[in-house]
């Protein structure tokens, strides 16, 4: 298998992690699911750095944001599918 | 790749078995510090562990700097210990604690004595225990004998996808062959406090655990927080490495308590496990030195430690061995990283193969191979303190 761009965890995640350095927008992206090894490929709309998550999915405000099969917190703008994902539009439930 | 089933280790008076052969020269309290520092100074095969408490703290708090003291002493990878503290009821108490374990131990107090005395009687003492222990030799040990602590630090989210899973691949492996295991880091469970609550070999051990969670919330983070905790938790170097929230943090903690093990107790800080061979919790700081240091005292030999952004903790008595799945932490920090699981994010390397890697490293490292952070000289040694002292 040729080296992935961006892993997922779970198949019920909304978000994906970026795997490889330097990755630019418009790349289309291969996208591995480390739970049974199935893949899909997606096109990254922004620059994204190394370890940062893209959105698998068109994501509205108060939507949950799911990784590992699990809540990780809330989405505060609305996300299109290949966004980059993180403070600007993550934020915890938690504090 | 067949897991090695022996090591070779210094086997201790309690039948505990050490993978490093230290005399240690330990300060009661802060004061006493420029004392053990000198005593190391002139007696070479000895190393000091200066800290900066231990004066007019009481209650539950006074408790955890005794057994932190205490622990620190009696861990295995001591093979003797001089205690030195400004006054000897406290230096004695401790020194008591250690003596249960059968080791050399002495204590020296300062009033009514000076610095320049203690030192020179200490240090006397100190030679004394270099002679006797300098020449003890290792012995080929079960593999169930080596303690393994983990905690993971600088976490990016390649930690929830490599490190922290090679992490939990070893005790997968470990924990059935008979080894005791530690993960802690309360602060770090929020937002997997129900998945870890459900690891529980019990559901009394589970209720324990969901216990000791919820106190840390109420005692710790609501009288105290003056904002919103978005910039310790995560810290900026997780943010830095694409981790948003806590939630998100907490998930890839737990990978390092794999699939398959349980665990069996929920310890206090620094309190040593009771409960046979087996997986614990410990409630704890999740700062990194603070919380090896911790672990260290409750007789943990080696640690396991993950790390994405390049966390470069090292403790003085116990060996830390650093892995990492970040590809550009492996290259621009990586003198600081003894196993590379940077394979599991290009998919080259499964998260058994990265196991397996960490078991080799940790038996080289519990056979005398110095970790990354011995080398570089990393000896964070960290006490916890509960609260303002009296």
């Amino acid at each position: 298998m040729s080296i992935p761009h961006l892993l997922v965890h779970d198949n019920q995640d909304n978000v994906g992690v970026v795997v490889v350095e330097g990755l630019k927008a418009g790349t289309k992206m291969l996208c591995v699911v480390t739970e049974d090894n199935s893949d899909f490929s997606l096109v990254v709309n922004h620059d994204v750095p190394i370890g940062h998550k893209v959105a698998l999915s068109d994501l509205s405000d108060n939507d949950t944001a799911i990784k590992y099969g699990q809540d990780i917190g809330r989405i505060t703008a609305p996300v299109k599918k290949g966004d980059h994902v993180h403070t600007h539009n993550l934020k915890t439930k938690r504090w | 790749m067949s897991t090695p089933s022996t090591f070779f280790g210094f086997r201790r008076e309690n039948g505990r078995v050490g993978v490093r052969n230290f005399v240690a020269i330990l300060p009661v309290d802060d004061i006493s510090n420029a004392a053990c520092e000198a005593v190391a100074k002139n007696i070479q095969g000895t190393i000091a562990l200066p800290h900066a408490y231990g004066r007019l703290q009481f209650g539950e708090d006074l408790e955890l700097h005794f057994r932190t003291m205490i622990g620190t002493g009696s861990n295995p990878n001591v093979a003797a210990c001089i205690v030195i503290g400004i006054e000897p009821a406290w230096t004695q108490q401790i020194v008591d604690g250690i003596a249960k374990t059968g080791k050399p131990v002495a204590g020296f107090s300062i009033e009514q004595n000076g610095d320049i005395a203690t030192i020179a009687a200490a240090s006397r003492k100190a030679k004394e225990f270099v002679h006797q222990t300098s020449g003890l030799q290792r012995e080929e040990c079960d593999l169930s004998e080596i303690w393994v602590s983990a905690k993971c630090g600088e976490s990016d989210t390649t930690t929830g996808l490599a490190s922290c899973p090679a992490v939990g691949n070893l005790y997968d492996k470990l924990i059935p062959r008979g080894i005791y295991g530690v993960f802690g880091e309360t602060s770090e469970i929020t937002g997997a406090e129900h998945l870890c609550a459900a690891r529980a070999a019990t559901p009394e051990v589970g209720e324990k655990f969901m216990r000791t969670f919820q106190a840390y919330q109420d005692e710790v983070i609501e009288p105290y927080k003056t904002s919103d905790l978005s910039d310790s938790q995560p810290t900026k170097g997780n943010i830095e490495g694409g981790l948003t929230t806590i939630e998100e943090k907490a998930m890839g903690n737990l990978e390092k308590i794999g699939k398959q093990v349980s665990y069996i107790e929920v310890l206090g800080p620094a309190e040593a496990p009771e409960a046979g061979p087996g997986l614990y919790f410990m409630d704890s700081s999740s700062a990194a030195a603070e919380c090896v240091t911790l672990m260290a005292a409750a007789g943990y030999v080696v640690h396991a430690f993950p790390t994405g952004q390049g966390n470069i903790v090292g403790n003085p008595i116990v060996p830390v061995v650093k892995l990492t799945g970040n590809p550009r932490t492996v290259r621009t920090m990586s003198e600081h990283i003894d196993v590379d699981v940077s394979g599991v994010i290009r998919r080259e390397m499964t998260i058994s193969d990265a196991g397996d890697a960490l078991i080799k490293m940790v038996v080289a490292t519990a056979n005398g191979r110095l970790t990354a952070a011995e080398a570089l000289g990393h000896k964070e040694f960290v006490m916890t303190k509960l609260y303002r002292s009296a």
